[in-house]
Order: C-alpha cells, then structure tokens, then sequence
C-alpha cells in the first residue's frame, strides 16, 4: 500500500519520537500516505496503522477527526477558502463565490473532470493576507481577488 | 502584508531579504549571543528565571500568564524526563503573529526554547506547528537543521554539559489542538482532546512527564531577555505588561499585517500605524485580542491602550493580541453567525454542553441573520451560553459564548432590529 519513499519518509519522522512513542508520527504518517494516493480509504489508513503497530482504530481516528485529511476522493487539486471572519472582511466570501462560479461546483464539490475540489475552510492563521486559500494543502495563496483566482486556476490549466 | 517591527522578536530582522532568517544572518544581528552568555557567565537556571520574572514577559498565547512564573512550576531538579513545547497551533481567527515569526526569525524561537529547556532542565523540545502552514513548517525543519549543524541543538551545547534535542511536529487541521493539554495529546498521536487538569502539564505532560508549553512568541522573546537583562526588557513595556508585544491587525483596514509595538499603546496610534480604516470608513467596533474576546465598540476602544490590563479593564481581553476591525457597514448579526460556525465546527465534541450548545449558538444566530429570528432568541442565547460556560473541561466552551455575550451587550439593538425587520440595520 505504501511506495518505499513514502515508508522512508515515515521512518525519518520515526527519529524525532522516543522509540516506544511510534504512535506520535502517526499525523506524519498519515500525511504522506495521503500525498501518495491523494485520500485515505481504509485500506490506506489500515496499512499506516500496521507500519507503525497501532491498531487500525488509532490511525482511523486521527484520519477522521483532523480536517485536512481527505475521507474521500477529491481531484488533482484542492483549493480551501478561508470565509472566517477576518477573511470574510477583506472579501473571502466573495472568493468563495467568484471560484464556485469559475469551476461550476459548491464547496464539498469535485468537477467533473477530476481536476479540482473546493472546499469552505476554517481560520488558517494568515489573516494578514486576507482573503487566503489553501493549494493542496501545503501551499497558502495570498490576497485572492478575482484577478488573483484567474491567475491561479490559468497555472493549474 | 505589512509587518512593523519596532522590538524584540523581530529585532534587526530584514524583511525585504529572503534570507535574513537564516541562521547566519541571525548570529550577525546578535543571535545566540544569549545562549553564549549562558555558557560565558555560567548563569545558573535560577538567575535565568529572575531574569524571567523581572521582565514581567506574559504568554502570549493568550492567557498572558507569567513566564518566569510557569518556568519555575517545573520540578527542574527531579530525576527522568522532562520536556519543553512550543504552541505554534495558530487558528483563533484573526491571530497570525506567530506565522511571521517562524517564517522571518525561526531561531529567536530556536534559541528561546535551547534556553528554556536549560533552564527547567528539559533536553527535548517539540514546536507544534498547525497544518495550514505547511510551508513555514518546512522551512522551521531546515533552520533546526541549521543550528544542529552549528552546535547550537545536540550534546555538550557550547561546553555547557547540557544536552538539548528539538523537533517539529505539525498539526492537520484543528484548532482546540491550540489547547495545551489537546496539543500534548495530538502529539502523542491521538485525536486532540483536551485533558482534565490537574494534573497540570508541569508534573504530568507530554508522555506523561514534566512538561511546560509556552507560545512562539513568548519563546521568542527570551533570548533578549537573557542578553539584555529583564529589567531591559520591562521597560520597553510598562509595568506588569513588560516588553513589546505583536499585534496582528486584520479587517478593515488600510495595512493589514503585524506590528511589534510596546505594550500599553494607545489603541488609536496601532491603527494610525495599520494605516488607519479603509476607505476612510468610520470604525465601529472592534476584536481586540482574537475570535474570542468580547467585541468593543469603537469609542471604548479609542480610549484604550494596548496592554493586558488596560484591555481586561474594557471587559474584553488582550489574548493572543488579535485586533479584528470592522467599520460602520458591518454586520454585527452577521460577523457573529461566521464566528459561531467556527466554534461550532472546531468543537472536539467531548464535553456535551460544549459539543451541542455551540450547535444551538450558530443555529439561533443563523435564524436571526436569515430572517426567522424569535423575540424570545437573545435571551436564549444568553441562557445557553450560560449552560456553556464553566461547564466544560477546557476554555473552547467559553471562548464560544464570550463573543455572543460582548456583541449583545453592545449591539443588543442591532440584533433587535433583525428580529424585528427580517433584514440587517446596515447596508451590505
């Protein structure tokens, strides 16, 4: 289930933990299964829960109560729309709807052809660059006027 | 995004250059010159936390507790395991500071927990870093890579004969993970659940050994301290409310960003710095330290200065130093239903009054905003906010009703008049 670079990447973040502590790389681990199959379907989360010797239980918890984990399919990119309020007064809400408009689907949605998720997100801790979305989750995209969406989504074609 | 930096955190950083948070740029601008001292006078842990309590430094998570004073709960002397973490779990709408500093001056922070871990006798520390931020985290990891390079992380630390090791651990999207103890669980691998305390962190933390967890900027504030002596560091602030302090400014305002400003100033000069309001609006109201705290209106607030007290006198509090402004067009009805979604959504879902009141909040605030608001809801927000409050095991319960109460105690009329005319009272 896990590719060799996945599983050396999980037993670098392995050294940062008292040895009899795996269960705290498990965010870790649980990351970089997803970067490698895009979603955690049980069967993913079950194999990380087995790399580290946890039960699946562990794993399936920490998969579903953290919000950046993806329980289900989503496309090629995922886009996260701060709409919180310091966001919301420079303008989030409005990102929001000018890029449900641009790719024709609500938040929570995929286009049809598999290519972008969007999706309502809470405070990213960037409110200084408001309005902020997230890139697939890793990427923090700043100041998101219309413009500034059209440049994007033009990168992404 | 601006940043002014007028202080400690940032001192002698340059922001125009990309490289000015390497470590190299950071020993020229007099970085690690606090650990040096250290190891030259042979201070000892006890000097250190004088230091610490003479500056009068407060968290800056947000509780503003002493940090001389939290240092010294930890049982340094006992024998075994201690720990030392960093909350960098940034989520409280309208708080971006620490953002900033691990992007622009990560080993102010490195320094500030090699120090601190000296200090209570901790040889291992984990900064905490939320998920969102992922390239700030990342670029965290290279510069603690940096100072183990340097000798700065490791054995031995310059002769001392202490040994300390520092990691970064990243969150995934959850804000009560900013709660000490929900942190310390997330760490361990769990869901972020906040504990019962006591047992307090500084006896049963992290693995359950002795633990303290400061906030970034509070770690980033030591080395000064430490090369320039708390009373220096006093100073800068006014008494009980030492140092400078970071401000980050969101809303409607001409330059949003953080500003590193002494504390206790006065309210109208922080938004003379941000650039004043946007498009020369009127302001109306405004969040003085993060989602949580009570709104003010815009004459209270003008007469206040920007220091703990001068804040919790107002009836708000300082917090993490989240200044949310907003002008005469804004919706009070409608700013509160946003922030009542977020405590909604972010509620773990342990405590019950917390897990189904925060529902019940958002659910008669959004009733309101859309037109189907009751006579009889104002007093039931305020009785189920006071089913919340004091109720549950952390402070996500309180932090949820507190806004509801601030924006009811001064814009009752406001929601009132939604009730009333199905519509808001301000154009928007």
């Amino acid at each position: 289930m896990l590719s060799k670079e996945s599983l050396a990447k999980i037993d670098r973040e392995l050294t940062k933990y008292p040895a009899e502590q795996k269960r705290s790389a498990l965010m870790s681990a649980l990351r970089i299964a997803q970067l490698e199959h895009g979603w955690l379907s049980n069967d993913v989360v079950e194999a990380v829960a087995d790399y580290l010797g946890l039960p699946p239980i562990a794993a399936m918890e920490v998969a579903t109560f953290y919000g950046m984990f993806n329980r289900q399919p989503v496309g090629k990119f995922k886009l996260t729309v701060c709409t919180n309020l310091p966001c919301a007064l420079s303008g989030g809400a409005d990102a929001g709807k000018y890029l449900q408009q641009k790719l024709g689907i609500g938040y929570g949605e995929t286009t049809a052809d598999g290519k972008f998720t969007l999706q309502e997100g809470e405070c990213m801790g960037a409110c200084g660059y408001a309005p902020v979305m997230l890139f697939n989750n890793h990427t923090m995209c700043n100041h998101m006027t219309p413009e500034a969406i059209d440049k994007k989504l033009a990168e992404l074609e | 995004m601006a940043t002014f930096a007028k202080g400690v955190v940032f001192e002698g950083v340059d922001f125009d250059d990309p490289n000015s948070w390497r470590l190299e740029e950071y020993v020229k601008r007099g970085g690690y010159a606090g650990l040096r001292r250290i190891a030259d006078e042979k201070l000892t842990q006890d000097q250190i936390i004088a230091e610490m309590k003479l500056s009068a430094l407060r968290g800056r998570g947000g509780a503003g507790f002493p940090t001389g004073l939290k240092w010294s709960f930890m049982p340094r002397s006992f024998p075994g395991q201690k720990y030392l973490v960093c909350n960098t779990d940034e989520g409280e709408p309208g708080t971006f500071k620490d953002l900033d500093i691990i992007w622009n001056n990560p080993h102010a922070l490195i320094e500030g927990m090699i120090i601190g871990g000296f200090t209570m006798g901790a040889t291992v520390g984990y900064n905490y870093i939320h998920g969102e931020v992922f390239e700030a985290y990342e670029r965290f990891e290279e510069a603690i890579e940096e100072a183990r390079a340097a000798g700065f992380l490791g054995a031995n630390i310059l002769g001392c004969g202490f040994d300390f090791q520092l990691h970064a651990h990243h969150g995934y999207g959850a804000y009560i993970c900013g709660e000490e103890t929900a942190l310390l669980e997330s760490l361990e691998g769990k869901k972020g659940q906040p504990r019962f305390k006591p047992p307090f962190p500084a006896s049963f933390g992290l693995y359950g050994k002795p633990t303290t967890i400061n906030n970034t900027e509070t770690y980033a504030s030591v080395p000064y301290i430490v090369r320039n002596g708390g009373q220096k560091f006093l100073e800068l602030g006014k008494p009980n409310n030492g140092g400078t302090k970071l401000f980050s400014i969101s809303g409607h305002v001409n330059r949003p960003g953080n500003y590193e400003v002494p504390l206790g100033m006065p309210f109208a000069e922080l938004l003379e710095l941000a650039g004043g309001m946007r498009n020369g609006k009127k302001l109306k109201a405004v969040i003085p330290g993060g989602s949580s705290a009570p709104v003010l209106p815009a004459d209270i607030m003008m007469n206040c200065t920007m220091d703990f007290d001068s804040i919790a006198k107002a009836g708000s509090m300082l917090g993490s130093g989240a200044v949310i402004v907003m002008d005469e067009d804004t919706c009070m009805v409608r700013a509160l239903e946003r922030l009542s979604y977020f405590y909604f959504e972010e509620s773990c879902g342990q405590c019950t009054p917390c897990r189904e009141g925060t529902g019940w909040l958002y659910r008669v605030i959004h009733r309101i905003e859309h037109g189907h608001g009751r006579p009889e809801d104002l007093d039931l927000l305020l009785s189920v906010g006071a089913n919340i409050a004091g109720r549950t095991i952390c402070a996500l319960g309180d932090a949820a009703v507190m806004p509801v109460q601030g924006m009811l105690k001064h814009f009752r009329s406001e929601f009132e008049y939604h009730i009333e005319n199905k519509r808001c009272l301000v154009d928007h």
